[in-house]
């Protein structure tokens, strides 16, 4: 076209990114991608490669290195021996490494961009202004983590090797979430990247080289699922970090549950994008743009489930559909687009399928007119209106550029619909009016909350998952402690430290004197004394074997009772934290009130002195002390993320907790479990130790007393191996801990990936309850919430 | 004189051939009382207006003409006198040098900017200076650039003006009605501007680095568009914040609400700051993506700008030449 028909077409032209640079750099490397193990180039060991391509095009980029497990272990086995000299040059040390390599990002930002764009197929505009930028923000932050780890991070240590296994969609940007925390706290790391796109992440580690990051430090092993299968299972990685769907999620908790190694989970979502009817609305439309058709909507974050109020749902389709309208789909590498292509057939052919099933069960779909190129793996923008809450879009993730929609009628409405999901990634709301956004957002069960906005992401804040969306969050300080373990984790013995009292049971002779008023312990069930539903009771001995009582024999209903109960008890999460620390030092008041009646029954069933008795209830009393003076002091934060805005990082209780408490430990277990739990607002279920049930069922007779709102603290006595596996189970329970024997363990977390509850268990291990390290303290409040990001822009 | 005034309507109507003007509709606050404009939303959208579309090569060489040709090549300082604004005219009327034009292949479109815009004390000289180009002559009247003269004088500026040749008045709004919230009291007072102005296109400038928020800003629009602007425009090029994307965003929202309403298409003006080629080609990026193809042209785009044209012929000699260019290459203004 001449100028003079530009003139007057006025159209904008191709604006092509030259991709030849990152060709010569693929071309150097014979179009071969290899791992870089101990800072070297190897070929797989099965000498066998698969091909990966350019979505926008097709053709081949290169042929990349088919990992398997002989590959893990070489690289496994670097990260072990690279380990020590990584700890031992310390923060600062650290800190140069990250630094150098937050500097070369930058210096060949744009060779990362290009590569980026034609191995995943999004527009050379994101990954050039969104992707590598934040590639960079993130090690530079981090490195300042490495610098200051030893006066922010007293009395944790790095976990040692760490695999990380990172997805297709931001192949460099989830490399860096992972990389740059692991590599700050002095772990070593084994990294896999999704087949579909290995070019950038061969890139990262040639830059490693060439800063001269330590030999080791960073592995990467290429391949598919056969080289993440074996990462996950090997034996000496102390953490396993991953991002991807909730299927392979489900699959890694369960594989690596009991063997004690730490995980991270980055799942799927089916993020609420909510509209109020007195927000901008032409604001809103933009905000859908980069909700959805970002990155293609192959984002797990994607706003993808629009609720709009019915009195602006009109409108503001309306307004959509023109924005869509002027949507452009393209070659990632041309400048000028909004889409590029999917990153792989087999994305390409679930989308539509999707697409259509959601026009089956009723939805109206509507696509703008727009151009498709002919090859590539191309699928036009669409949004689909009337997606009612029982259809399958909207529970499905459908991860492409599809919107669908429903309305909503009131504030209310809207967080029951925005709530209705097995995810809790991320939402996003839309008002004006900050007394509603302030109410609705912590409403909303999702670990980012953008107000006015939407995927806005920043280092210094932590990012991750509700419910099924995973557990974990990656960035901000919060991130840090995925990468962590406290030293006293390491002091845990293999033998008890408090002991069972030891006895064989002894048959009392009935004599003739009048006997003591027979109690009747019972459970304790939504603030009521409740019998077993079972109708049975098991007998509870001193220490010196008589029988002294009978407790109820709880079974599953009594369970699902006491989860009900607790479930209704929501208030106590949203009572304020001075209230909630009222409630707890009425409680310790009333303990010592009835002080010499606990000392005798501690007593009692332990065999312990009457000194060593009250040595007990003090240390009890002390701990219930500290976790009310916490409630109101373990308060959120503020990140400093580099916008214009405030970044509220707000702990959330996780809602419900079951507890088994550690049978060996008596009244002080039931105490240093439940009262953290509580503290931050939480409900509970707990099952108390068997032998010093008695302690647990006197001690609710104190919770009656003070204050504690029904349904806040369940007590369910029972066999410890029949009651936890019907909590492990139970969907309806957000939290579980355990402290029992190492199989215990390994069955809680399997049973939690069906819904990816959050569990704390022992692996067998025993914690000495009397040590104020082992028995109290951060690290168990930081296990009884969920750091939710709020994002608030401001400015008028 | 009157021949003048004239024959600059007429070259007006030539552009509009297709713009019906608008007349203005009752006021009704219910249409704009509940705007709330989200600032640091706008601002994100406005900061990828230029980067999420681009011009290369020929179309950035054909999009930098567009927006030459939609100047309204200004001049309003205390200094002006004939002397100078004649070789202003002429710049209007030959805006880049003939050489470049033709290598281009477009010296035949008749290029000129869209109008030429001076205090009422040049406007004769202008009208005379431009007679038989098309090419209109505005003035900048109410007080211009505060306003802050009795509303009889600013009528009277207006009539004067228009009989004096003036084909496009550019009218200052009273900032303290739009910050004291009167609207009606401003409704009324555009509403007598545009009546003045009889077959003068009427351009409202909102002077929008002093309205406070962008919410103002919207509702001013609405305002003046309800009482019968041609174009609203942003600034005077005299207050310390003028021209910016975010605030265009805002307003040319408000022109396309305005639009799906009563059917009738709004100008857009931003005006000082605006003087670099990139600038300018974000502007139109703008006007495409938010109102359409239709907007990007004089009758209803417009640039308020001086220096603007002088960073495009550098430009576009470099476009022709492949070497960057020197400013005393082009014929100053």
């Amino acid at each position: 076209m001449s100028v003079r028909d530009i003139f007057e077409s006025m159209e904008y032209g191709p604006a092509p990114e030259s991709p030849d640079q990152a060709a010569q750099w693929l071309q150097d490397r014979d179009n071969t991608l290899l791992h870089f193990i101990g800072g070297q180039w190897q070929g797989p060991d099965s000498g066998s490669f698969f091909e990966t391509y350019n979505p926008a095009t097709g053709e081949v980029l290169a042929k990349v290195a088919d990992g398997n497990e002989a590959d893990v272990n070489n690289a496994v086995a670097a990260a072990a021996d690279a380990l020590e000299g990584w700890v031992a040059i310390g923060g600062h040390g650290r800190a140069r490494f990250l630094y150098a390599i937050a500097r070369h990002l930058q210096k060949n930002s744009r060779l990362f961009s290009v590569l980026e764009s034609m191995d995943n197929g999004k527009p050379i505009r994101e990954s050039r202004d969104v992707d590598v930028p934040l590639v960079a923000r993130h090690f530079y932050y981090h490195a300042g983590w490495a610098q200051v780890m030893h006066e922010q991070m007293p009395g944790y240590r790095p976990i040692g090797v760490v695999g990380q296994i990172i997805p297709w969609n931001f192949p460099l940007l989830m490399l860096a979430w992972k990389v740059a925390p692991a590599l700050a706290m002095g772990n070593t790391v084994v990294l896999k990247p999704a087949e579909f796109t290995s070019s950038t992440a061969v890139l990262f580690a040639d830059l490693c080289r060439e800063i001269g990051l330590p030999r080791g430090v960073f592995n990467l092993v290429l391949g598919d699922h056969k080289a993440g299968e074996a990462l996950a299972n090997h034996q000496e990685i102390g953490k396993l970090a991953f991002t991807g769907s909730t299927e392979v999620g489900r699959i890694l908790r369960k594989a690596t549950a009991g063997t004690g190694k730490k995980l991270t989970l980055e799942l799927g979502g089916k993020s609420p994008f909510i509209v109020f009817e007195d927000s901008d609305l032409d604001s809103v439309v933009e905000g859908v743009v980069d909700a959805i058709w970002f990155n293609q909507g192959q984002v797990c974050c994607a706003g993808s489930r629009m609720l709009v109020q019915e009195s602006v749902a009109d409108s503001l389709y309306e307004k959509i559909r023109n924005r869509m309208s002027k949507l452009v789909l393209g070659d990632s590498l041309d400048k000028g687009i909004d889409l590029g292509a999917l990153v792989d057939q087999t994305q390409l052919e679930r989308v539509s399928s999707l697409v259509e099933l959601g026009v089956e069960e009723g939805a109206v779909k509507w696509q703008p007119s727009c151009e498709i190129p002919e090859a590539g793996c191309y699928y036009p923008p669409t949004l689909l209106t009337d997606v009612q809450p029982s259809a399958t879009l909207a529970q499905e993730e459908i991860f492409g550029p599809v919107l669908i929609s429903m309305t909503f009628r009131t504030p209310a409405e809207a967080v029951a619909l925005a709530n209705n999901s097995r995810y809790g990634l991320a939402a996003s709301l839309w008002t004006e009016n900050i007394n509603l956004a302030l109410d609705v957002a912590p409403q909303l069960k999702a670990g980012s909350v953008w107000v006015n906005c939407t995927n806005m992401f920043d280092a210094a804040a932590g990012f991750g998952g509700y419910r099924e969306s995973g557990f974990g969050r990656e960035g901000g300080k919060e991130g840090l402690y995925e990468y962590v373990k406290p030293f006293w984790e390491s002091k845990l013995s293999k033998d008890p430290v408090q002991i069972l009292p030891r006895f064989a049971p002894v048959e009392e002779v009935a004599g003739y004197e009048t006997p003591e008023i027979d109690r009747t312990p019972k459970m304790y069930i939504g603030g009521r004394q409740v019998r077993p539903d079972g109708g049975y009771s098991q007998a509870v001995h001193d220490a010196k074997g008589r029988v002294i009582a009978e407790i109820p024999t709880g079974n599953r209903k009594d369970i699902r009772n006491a989860v009900e109960a607790a479930r209704a008890a929501s208030g106590w999460g949203g009572t304020t934290a001075h209230n909630r620390a009222q409630v707890i030092y009425y409680i310790a008041e009333n303990l010592s009130a009835r002080g010499d009646e606990f000392v005798h029954r501690i007593s009692q069933l332990s065999g312990k002195d009457e000194l060593a008795a009250r040595a007990e209830l003090d240390l009890c009393i002390k701990r219930i002390y500290t976790y009310a003076a916490m409630s109101d002091k373990y308060d959120s934060r503020v990140h400093s993320t580099p916008f214009r805005n405030v970044t509220l990082a707000m702990k959330e209780p996780l809602g419900v907790i079951g507890i088994v408490a550690p049978e060996e430990a008596g009244l002080l277990g039931f105490i240093s479990t439940v009262m953290p739990a509580i503290a931050m607002g939480n409900r509970v279920v707990i099952v108390p130790s068997q032998h010093y049930a008695l302690l647990a069922t006197d001690f609710y007779q104190v919770l009656d007393t003070s204050d504690l709102p029904g349904g806040v603290v369940n007590i369910v006595t029972g066999d410890h191996g029949v009651l936890a596996e019907v909590l492990a189970k139970h969907y309806d329970i957000e939290g579980m801990w355990y402290w029992g024997s190492r199989k215990g363990s390994k069955m809680v977390e399997e049973e939690a990936a069906a819904t990816m509850k959050r569990t704390w268990v022992n692996y067998g291990l025993y914690h000495d309850w009397e040590d104020d390290e082992q028995g109290q303290g951060k690290s168990f409040l930081r296990k009884a919430i969920e750091i939710k990001n709020i994002w608030i822009p401001y400015g008028e | 004189m009157t021949g003048a005034f004239e024959s600059n309507v007429h070259s007006i109507s030539a552009h509009d051939e297709h713009i019906q003007r608008n007349p203005g509709i009752d006021f009704n606050p219910d249409l704009f009382g509940r705007i709330r404009i989200n600032r640091s939303a706008v601002e994100r959208r406005a900061a990828t207006i230029g980067t999420r579309r681009t011009v290369k090569k020929d179309y950035q060489a054909a999009w930098l003409l567009k927006a030459l040709t939609c100047i309204d090549l200004t001049t309003l300082a205390g200094d002006d006198t004939p002397g100078k604004v004649r070789r202003l005219c002429q710049k209007a009327k030959r805006p880049v040098r003939k050489d470049i034009l033709e290598d281009l292949g477009v010296a035949d479109l008749g290029i000129t900017t869209a109008a030429v815009c001076v205090y009422h004390n040049l406007i004769e000289t202008a009208v005379n200076e431009l007679e038989g180009t098309g090419i209109p002559v505005a003035a900048v009247s109410t007080g211009f650039p505060a306003g802050q003269i009795p509303l009889p004088l600013k009528l009277a500026q207006v009539s004067e003006s228009v009989t004096a040749g003036a084909a496009e008045i550019d009218i200052v709004i009273s900032r303290a009605m739009v910050l004291t919230g009167n609207w009606q009291g401003l409704y009324d007072e555009v509403k007598a501007y545009r009546n003045a102005c009889g077959e003068a296109h009427l351009k409202t400038i909102l002077a929008t680095g002093e309205l406070a928020t962008l919410s103002n800003v919207a509702k001013a629009s609405w305002v003046c568009m309800m009482a019968g602007a041609d174009f609203i425009k942003t600034s005077t090029g005299k207050e310390s914040v003028n021209a910016t994307l975010p605030y265009s965003l805002v307003m040319v929202r408000a022109i396309r609400d305005y639009l799906d309403l009563t059917g009738f298409k709004i100008g857009y003006k931003p005006a000082g700051g605006i003087s670099k080629s990139k600038e300018a080609i974000n502007y139109l990026i703008l006007m495409k993506e938010e109102l359409g193809k239709q907007w990007l042209t004089p009758s209803l785009f417009r640039f308020g700008a001086s220096s603007l044209l002088g960073d495009i012929e550098r430009q576009l000699e470099h476009h022709v030449t492949g070497s960057y260019s020197a400013q005393y290459r082009h014929p100053v203004s």
